[in-house]
């Protein structure tokens, strides 16, 4: 049997579709206030969740139970102040600290892997023979990833005239990538209504329950 | 008077779409639904596993985007209890806890019963993305040292023998943005050798694919809810993703013949300007 609160649940659930699902005939008062309850829920939300979820079990609980073992935690314990401090003007140069370290150790960190995993591994992977697969889809499949890779790389690369030759392979470097904005337009259109369908399950099912799974 | 066409009020093709998407979900047509090959290079991965091995499932999304992920989720996760492999959650989203604990509730729902601490376990959020990703290369139970009801690692038998990633057979990424699958693929793979796949939104689908190579950086991926019917469909267990197809090529529909009404006019409108340019 279904409580109380699952059903109050569901109906705040539907109210709050319908006024988000408002602003689709025109922006109005219904809309605004549906969009100012998730703003404010959502940060409320996340403050209490990243003390109780990062902030108490990676920090203040190794401390208070163990400090000689964990003291080292005091760094980013305090370097997390710091960050903090941009909240008063006066103190705001103290976040740069935690901001440089931050900015620094992504930068070292992103420059291996995606050097490795976006660079090395992708260009290891175009470099194939394109009539090794036997069947012809596979095979023409091999030809257009190679002549799309390099086609699209020569038409971002701007230190050549795209004249001539050049011009001819940027062309169809525009073309490939053409292709590629239909397809990503595609599956935006699908994500969309992927979303809409899950909120008409939503209301079809658990409001009305005119569908079952 | 000027014989230009004016724009379709927006407002009726939301309508349009929404009774294209309404109609088809109370009314069940069942449209045939097709697999293709990154569907079916994810359920061989998991098909091919031996049973008894431990895999981890990573619930990188949240609420947002769950008609998509969550669909694709549950049905991977079915496969993976059906073939007897010894499953470990994980977020790296504070929210996918909660959509992976959803998961089990359904399906202890639906009669399917794993039991907690043997054949599942949920160790919760991490925060950090790729930087706990590498801690987890090197040390699991330094990142992880309890599961969400705050047992200690050590005293769950699922995890038994687990030291790093290279002690699964896979890892499954369901992401929606980042950290996610690619954080999953730089370190899980790329770093640790091990195999990593996925789920990712329809949108993010087209940015992720390239790693479905000849390097296996990705062993398949499914992408939005449409292979989430597909792998129901391979696994013969249809859910709310089956459901949803038909309304999917519905509203497709409708979104393909606005297109071309819209191309028409937009030619119609170029012919009348220049007939009327041409006349004064």
């Amino acid at each position: 049997m279904i409580g109380f609160f699952e059903i109050l649940g569901i109906w705040i659930g539907v109210v709050m579709t319908f006024a988000i699902f408002s602003f689709l005939y025109k922006d109005n008062p219904f809309y605004k206030i549906a969009e100012q309850i998730f703003v404010g829920l959502s940060a409320g939300y996340w403050f209490v969740y990243t003390i109780y979820n990062i902030v108490l079990p990676n920090l203040i609980i190794p401390l208070k139970t163990d400090f000689s073992a964990n003291f080292l935690l005091l760094i980013p314990g305090i370097l997390g102040i710091c960050m903090l401090m941009r909240i008063i003007p006066k103190t705001e140069w103290f976040s740069r600290f935690p901001m440089a370290l931050m900015i620094g150790s992504s930068a070292g960190l992103g420059m291996l892997t995606y050097t490795k995993s976006d660079i090395i591994e992708q260009l290891t992977a175009t470099m194939m023979n394109p009539f090794d697969g036997g069947d012809w889809v596979v095979i023409l499949g091999q030809t257009l990833l190679i002549l799309g890779t390099i086609t699209g790389v020569i038409y971002f690369f701007f230190s050549a005239r795209h004249k001539g030759f050049v011009g001819v392979l940027s062309r169809i470097g525009i073309y490939f990538l053409m292709v590629s904005f239909g397809g990503a337009f595609g599956y935006t259109a699908m994500a969309r209504i992927s979303l809409l369908i899950g909120r008409l399950q939503f209301l079809l099912g658990d409001w009305l329950g005119l569908i079952h799974p | 008077m000027s014989k230009i066409r004016k724009p379709l009020d927006r407002r009726i093709i939301f309508l349009l779409v929404f009774i294209g998407v309404a109609l088809p979900t109370m009314i069940k047509v069942g449209l045939p639904i097709e697999t293709t090959e990154n569907v079916e290079m994810v359920y061989d991965l998991v098909e091919n596993t031996p049973e008894g091995s431990p895999v981890l499932f990573s619930f990188d999304y949240d609420p947002s985007t769950k008609p998509e992920i969550h669909p694709q989720a549950t049905a991977v996760i079915k496969h993976a209890l059906l073939k007897k492999h010894k499953i470990i959650c994980m977020a790296l989203w504070p929210m996918g806890v909660k959509m992976c604990e959803q998961i089990f509730t359904t399906l202890e729902e639906e009669g399917i019963t794993p039991v907690y601490g043997e054949d599942w376990v949920n160790v919760g959020y991490k925060s950090g993305g790729a930087i706990s990703l590498k801690a987890l290369g090197k040390d699991f139970k330094k990142v992880f040292t309890q599961d969400t009801n705050g047992t200690m690692i050590d005293d769950i038998p699922t995890l038994q023998g687990i030291r790093n990633l290279q002690d699964f057979q896979y890892v499954m990424s369901f992401s929606a943005g980042v950290p996610g699958i690619k954080e999953w693929v730089q370190v899980g793979h790329d770093m640790y050798k091990t195999p990593v796949s996925g789920g990712v939104t329809a949108v993010s689908a087209p940015s992720i694919m390239p790693y479905v190579n000849e390097q296996k950086q990705l062993t398949g991926l499914l992408g939005g809810m449409k292979a989430a019917a597909e792998y129901e469909k391979l696994i013969g267990i249809p859910g709310t993703a089956t459901q949803g197809m038909d309304a999917q090529s519905f509203a497709h529909l409708i979104i393909i013949i606005l297109i071309l009404i819209g191309n028409i006019n937009y030619f119609h409108n170029k012919k009348v300007k220049a007939q009327e340019e041409a006349a004064r």
